[in-house]
């Protein structure tokens, strides 16, 4: 069927706020989506309270509600505007639930708005454990054994029955939220409790644990005339019993026969047809017994999801964009591959690569979290690698997790013993790849390792074993005489130079990258095209490879390029604002007259959707890989300011290369993260700021401490948000912080400040030319300094501070900014007691809050800084209007809730995952005054 | 066309007498008709091999596609990066040999982890004599096929003049009027099913794949399988309710014993499917030409709308040659059934006034998705209409 001509608006939901679980791959599904709509000249208006989103921005939408994710703000916004439709498959389990729980209170009816999409039986049918497993058995699609209990005491009686080990599974929770593994008896109070509590039905789902079963993904499109498509088959490294969330997964399945693939195609199949109403993009995943070759489902999520957005970027075929077409009555048939621009949208993506996606944790914000991975989703974000070979590919995906890992291997960390190392992976934990890793190194057996792991099939292990066997001859030999051959073969399978330098305990990657490029042995970049380069592709997205011949897909253009660093994995800290700002880049780059090329290895994002950039390099954000593209795209420069603290910290060696970097010099930059030259250069600019020293060791830190005055804060310098930051009150203290700090980051100069006890903080985000300086925003905190900002509610414009206060924190803030001669964006933290005005520190970058003023006041701000730092606009070219009633309110969110037993305990160090937008009229609003209330509750330390 | 089969012998006999080296993977040189040179390393058996160029994108299924008969006399590039992960399965193949000459990968894989398998790829491509190089850009490779069309290649891990490698690829026939057929059909005629079975069916083997018959067999027929240049005397001895016109490799234009064949299984009115070779020769025996294409159809993705029903299917493909869309078009006496979308290929014909179908794909999709299995259905359903 053709298009539905009598949908002509559209409303979008959106997911809110950043949570574990729920993360940006809904911003990009819902961009795909609202773009895809617009195209096709249907109005569409938007609901989402994450002002860090691209979808919330004016370009994306006709009209973009900034408000509570709630059925009365969908109320209002159906007042407003006619709306003819709500498609609520692409904002997570947050739309739906919100789109069920509009559905039962007669709202879609009321206002004559069709669900399109999917219908609320079918969410039900899916969502439900119980009536999915009944649907199951109905359909002939074997199930694990099951029974849903409705209390504790059925829960038991339950379990009783099907005997350990089981599952416990919460109905209608996000990210497994809840769940969790019986092993014994012992564990099961506690358990079923949670569970129950966990479900907003209270009802959980016993259920026999498949444990030692491998675990696949299928992600699917239908339409309305029930043609399928198996768009990607994903597989799980991790057998079942981790959420697939936080298992390490590659694509296409590696270890599936053909036999077994139709099988789960066919299966899946029945189950989309026998779904009901249903048109769009839908996820459904099975477990394979390796003796049997028998399946069962697990489940089936009838909406776009985190695996959506990974299969899309695996693929190339953009399952949110198609979804959202085949939502308004489109035909796959009808539709053409994005791709290709030639073939059809109905068809099969065909891979001629691997990615291998691993999540990224960040266990270390939450003390007391149990790092144990299980039903329940705990990672905060993810990496993609693209590579010819699994092994390429695993490689690139660990040089991405920034997390110091410079390939499948740590290098002179303390190593356990092979007894430790055995016991130690047979609990699954985010290191777990890297210490079977270590375990093959000491000759443990891939027999052993596949029978603890409790079954990680053993060809993957087969895989870590040539990267292992390939390790340990390069460890033979030095710089001078590594024979090339071993340097072709090791680059092949993904070992970076630094890796290579570490295990021979020789050279600098320059070195051995100057030495293989004189040998012939660099990068050549693959398109990824949807169709293993059966037809020839125009879409530039692009992976790096080492291939015999080195043919590379990716020409340089005649045009003058820009390359935007993207901020790599999503963790507290640095989350999607900096997509926000990369996307908003990329666009003003282009509006420029320039070449706008990314490179990032994100796959949630919307910088990495293939049509944002005019060229996109999904590669890790690590030197090598950057290098490499600046030498074969030589650009006019690079853009670090945008990509947050991942970005900025290569811009060292892209300038000492001779790399502009775009913007603010790197100098200039370097000023205001050196904590020792900022504070000098304040004490010239005459700019108060709070009395500190620096420290390398635990006396000297105790000096200084006792100099400055306690409390201080204690604090690694050249990190992101606020991370091992403490503040401390006495010498022992100071103590137990610098060595704890030293044991993590070695070497480290530690900085030591005095803490500006129960003093207000506010920040200023602005924008200098060179000439002129214009302030984008003041933000006041509702909670006191020591609660690190990202934690922080912060009020635009500030409520409370002196009219003097605002105009002296101006004053400071121009005066830095020209001191350090910012092209482009600076953020400015201050601290203000008995009505000084103290400088914290300064972020010559993009900052968290630039995307909420963004939003608060209506200005393209990322845009405007960005033809700043390129220099081919002034501020006078632009006019501000700030269009903001009352107050816009930046409330942080957190996911304590996915770590049972941890306290939300606030402090110095970042713990939010995400933050919404709340608009107030005015200081009487009481969700206001309930916050200024609390103010103080959570500070800890 | 004696002469080209004593020249596959020859080189297998070359094959033979190279040295089997236990070294650790020797190198492996591929070269290409258009003179390219491609290095790479061995993989399955030392020795030399030749035949036509062309790339399959399927990511499962490998065993399959290397014992379909349909690939005889061709080089294969698996465009999937590894081949060879869950070793190899007996009940996986649709021949009882490897039928591919030659094969060239990214990756292939002596270590595999499959429970149910018997054993690895490199010994099971050792126990047929295929050679394969691996460590190729195989990416590169298919977009060379895919600009400048199918070749003749030579790869060979026993050779290591290249000018001598050159020599004998010079000596390759060209696909383009090759009769292959008879070559891989089964010497004496075999049956399969249940001999009560009140549906009976002859099927002509031009090659035909073993879960083609097990799709008939399933269905409840009793099949019983023909060599190529069976006489139809003979196969009317049968007294079969439905023909079956089978896949298999090369042009089918030369086979001329087949396309009258077809004519005279369509003057006595009985039921015919065709699938992929069947499909051509139904539409050869019907006037409608067949071409060489410029690099075929050959994976596991391929969509195809069904015209009758409106739906659509995405199926299993291996063909080199197609019928001739515009000749189709114009014939009133053959209805298009079936239509490829990505290049609008003619994937299914009906013969107007006639129980005779074909499809140029493969229903049977082993290895691939089984959305167009109805069509053995139709043929049953068309068969018992047939009789009544």
């Amino acid at each position: 069927m053709p298009k539905d001509t009598s949908i002509k608006s559209v409303l979008i939901i959106g997911s809110g706020p950043i949570i574990i679980g729920q993360a940006c791959e809904f911003d990009y599904s819902g961009t795909q989506a609202a773009r895809s709509l617009r195209e096709e000249g249907i109005k569409v208006i938007l609901i989402n309270s994450n002002p860090a989103t691209i979808m919330t921005d004016p370009m994306m939408a006709d009209k973009v509600y900034l408000l509570p994710l709630t059925v009365e703000s969908i109320e209002e916004i159906l007042e407003e505007n006619q709306i003819d439709a709500v498609l609520p498959t692409m904002g997570g389990q947050t739309a739906l639930n919100l789109a069920k729980e509009a559905e039962d209170l007669g709202v879609w009816e009321k206002y004559g708005v069709r669900l399109i999409g999917v219908d609320i039986k079918a969410i039900d049918k899916a969502e439900d454990r119980e009536k999915f497993r009944q649907w199951m058995i109905e359909l002939g699609v074997p199930v694990a054994t099951a029974k849903t209990a409705n209390s504790y005491l059925e829960g038991k009686e339950f379990a009783q029955q099907i005997g350990f080990p089981l599952v416990i599974r919460p109905s209608f929770t996000l990210g497994g939220t809840g769940g969790g593994f019986v092993h014994d008896k012992e564990e099961l109070d506690e358990a079923l409790n949670r569970g129950l509590q966990a479900s907003p039905i209270h009802e959980v789902l016993v259920e026999t644990a498949v444990l030692g079963w491998k675990e696949f993904e299928l992600e699917l499109l239908r339409d309305a005339n029930d043609n399928v498509v198996i768009i990607c088959t994903v597989e799980n490294f991790d057998p079942m019993g981790v959420h697939t969330g936080d298992s390490i997964t590659v694509a296409p399945a590696m270890t599936l026969s053909d036999t077994g693939f139709q099988l789960m195609r066919n299966t899946a199949i029945r189950m989309m047809r026998d779904l009901g109403n249903f048109a769009g993009g839908c996820n459904v995943q099975f477990a394979l017994n390796p003796a049997t070759e028998e399946i069962i489902a697990i489940e089936i999520n009838p909406r776009v999801s985190r695996s959506s957005a990974l299969a899309s970027k695996a693929t190339g075929y953009p399952i949110a964009k198609i979804a959202a077409k085949l939502a308004i009555g489109y035909n796959l048939d009808e539709l053409e591959n994005q791709i290709t621009k030639s073939t059809s949208a109905y068809f099969e993506p065909a891979l001629d690569y691997v990615i291998v996606k691993i999540p990224r944790w960040n266990f270390d914000k939450f003390k007391g979290a149990d790092d144990t991975l299980g039903l329940q989703m705990k990672s905060v974000g993810e990496v993609m690698g693209i590579g010819r070979s699994f092994t390429e590919a695993v490689q690139k995906a660990c040089q991405s997790l920034e997390n110091n890992a410079v390939g499948l291997g740590y290098y002179g960390k303390s190593q356990m013993h092979a007894e430790e190392l055995i016991e130690y992976i047979k609990v699954p934990k985010w290191d777990r790849i890297f210490r079977i890793k270590d375990a093959l190194m000491l000759g443990v057996s891939i027999n052993t390792i596949s029978k603890v792991t409790n079954g990680i099939d053993r060809w993957f292990l087969y895989e870590i074993q040539k990267i292992v066997n390939i390790e340990k001859e390069i460890a033979k030999y030095k710089l001078a005489n590594i024979p090339l051959d071993l340097i072709r073969q090791a680059k092949q399978h993904g070992f970076s130079d630094e890796q290579i330098c570490r295990i021979m305990n020789d050279g600098h990657e320059d070195e051995l990258y100057e030495k293989r490029k004189a040998a012939g042995i660099r990068r050549a970049y693959k398109m990824v095209d949807t169709c293993s380069a059966e037809f020839e592709a125009i879409t530039p997205y692009f992976y790096s490879t080492f291939e015999e011949g080195g043919q590379n897909e990716s020409k340089r253009s005649d045009r003058k390029k820009v390359i935007v660093l993207g901020s790599g994995p999503n963790r507290i800290g640095q989350g999607i604002e900096f997509d926000y700002c990369c996307v908003h880049g990329l666009i003003a780059i282009k509006e420029a007259g320039y070449e706008a090329i990314m490179v990032n290895c994100n796959p949630e994002t919307v910088s990495t959707d293939f049509d944002i950039a005019d060229k996109l390099y999904f590669e890790p954000v690590f030197w090598e890989h950057l290098w490499e593209i600046v030498e074969l795209e030589q650009p006019e420069g690079v853009i670090v300011q945008l990509g947050g603290q991942t970005a900025l910290k290569l811009a060292e060696r892209l300038h000492a290369k001779g790399i502009r970097i775009i913007g603010t010099s790197f100098d200039n930059m370097d000023i205001a993260e050196d904590r020792g030259r900022f504070s000098d250069m304040l004490k010239e600019l005459e700019i108060p700021y709070p009395e500190y020293g620096t420290a390398f060791d635990v006396d000297e830190a105790v000096e200084v401490a006792n100099r400055v005055g306690y409390p201080v804060l204690v604090r690694p310098s050249y990190v992101l948000g606020g991370q091992r930051m403490r503040i401390v009150i006495n010498d022992e203290e100071v103590e137990k912080a610098v060595v704890s700090l030293l044991k993590h980051i070695p070497g480290n100069k530690i900085l030591i400040d005095h803490f500006l006890d129960r003093c207000q903080e506010a920040e200023v985000d602005a924008i200098f030319d060179g000439e002129n300086f214009h302030v984008m925003g003041v933000m006041e905190h509702i909670e006191p300094a020591g609660i690190h900002s990202g934690d922080s509610n912060a009020v635009l414009p500030a409520f409370n501070l002196t009219p003097l206060v605002i105009t002296t924190m101006e004053y400071y803030s121009e005066k830095i900014a020209r001191a350090l001669n910012i092209k482009g964006l600076i953020n400015i933290q201050f601290a203000i007691k008995d009505g000084k005005v103290f400088v914290i520190e300064a972020n010559p970058r993009a900052s968290r809050t630039t995307p909420f003023i963004a939003k608060a006041y209506q200005i393209p701000y990322l845009n405007i800084a960005t033809k700043i730092m390129l220099g081919v606009n002034k501020l006078t070219d632009f006019k501000f209007e700030k269009k903001l009633k009352g107050f816009a309110i930046k409330e942080p969110v957190f996911s304590f809730n996915k770590f049972p037993g941890v306290n939300k305990e606030l402090g110095p160090e970042m713990k939010s995952t995400g933050e919404a937008i709340r608009f107030i009229k005015d200081l009487r609003d009481p969700y206001f005054r309930q916050l200024y209330k609390d103010r103080s509750m959570y500070l800890s330390k | 066309m004696v002469f080209h089969s004593a020249f596959f012998l020859q080189i297998f006999a070359k094959l033979f007498s190279s040295i089997m080296t236990q070294a650790p993977q020797q190198q492996a040189i591929l070269v290409l008709e258009d003179g390219s040179v491609h290095y790479g390393k061995a993989f399955g058996t030392i020795g030399t091999t030749t035949g036509e160029l062309c790339f399959n994108t399927g990511m499962t299924g490998y065993q399959e596609v290397f014992t379909d008969p349909s690939y005889y006399g061709q080089v294969i590039i698996m465009n999937t990066v590894h081949v060879g992960n869950y070793g190899v399965k007996d009940e996986d193949i649709e021949s009882s040999t490897v039928k591919v000459r030659g094969i060239i990968a990214r990756n292939l894989e002596e270590q595999f982890s499959r429970r149910m398998a018997q054993g690895s790829l490199d010994d099971y491509l050792k126990a047929n004599n295929i050679v394969a190089i691996e460590g190729v850009d195989t990416r590169a490779l298919t977009a060379k096929v895919r600009t400048e069309g199918a070749m003749n290649c030579i790869i060979s891990s026993a050779v290591t003049d290249i000018e001598e490698l050159k020599d004998l690829l010079r000596e390759v026939p060209s696909m383009n009027g090759l009769e292959l057929a008879s070559k891989v059909s089964t010497q004496s005629p075999y049956e399969l099913g249940d001999p009560q079975s009140d549906i009976r069916i002859a099927v002509i083997d031009y090659g035909v794949k073993k879960h083609i018959l097990e799709c008939m067999v399933e269905r409840g027929a009793f099949v019983r399988v023909y060599p190529a240049k069976v006489s139809f005397e003979e196969l009317k001895s049968f007294n079969a309710d439905g023909y079956f016109i089978s896949n298999g490799p090369g042009d089918p234009a030369p086979m001329d014993y087949a396309i009258s064949t077809v004519q005279s299984i369509m003057k006595e009115e009985k039921t015919l499917f065709g699938i992929c070779l069947g499909h051509q020769l139904l539409a050869l025996a019907n006037g409608i030409p067949t071409f060489k294409m410029h690099h075929g159809h050959r994976g596991l993705n391929h969509p195809v709308k069904n015209l009758v029903t409106g739906k659509c299917e995405i199926t299993t493909q291996n063909h080199g040659f197609g019928v001739d869309p515009e000749a189709v078009k114009n014939a009133d006496h053959i209805e298009i059934t079936h239509v490829n979308l990505n290049d609008n290929s003619i994937e299914g014909i009906r013969i107007k006034g006639k129980p005779a179908f074909s499809v140029q794909y493969h229903p049977e999709s082993t290895p691939g998705p089984h959305d167009s299995r109805y069509l053995f259905d139709e043929f049953i359903k068309m068969i018992r209409e047939g009789k009544n």
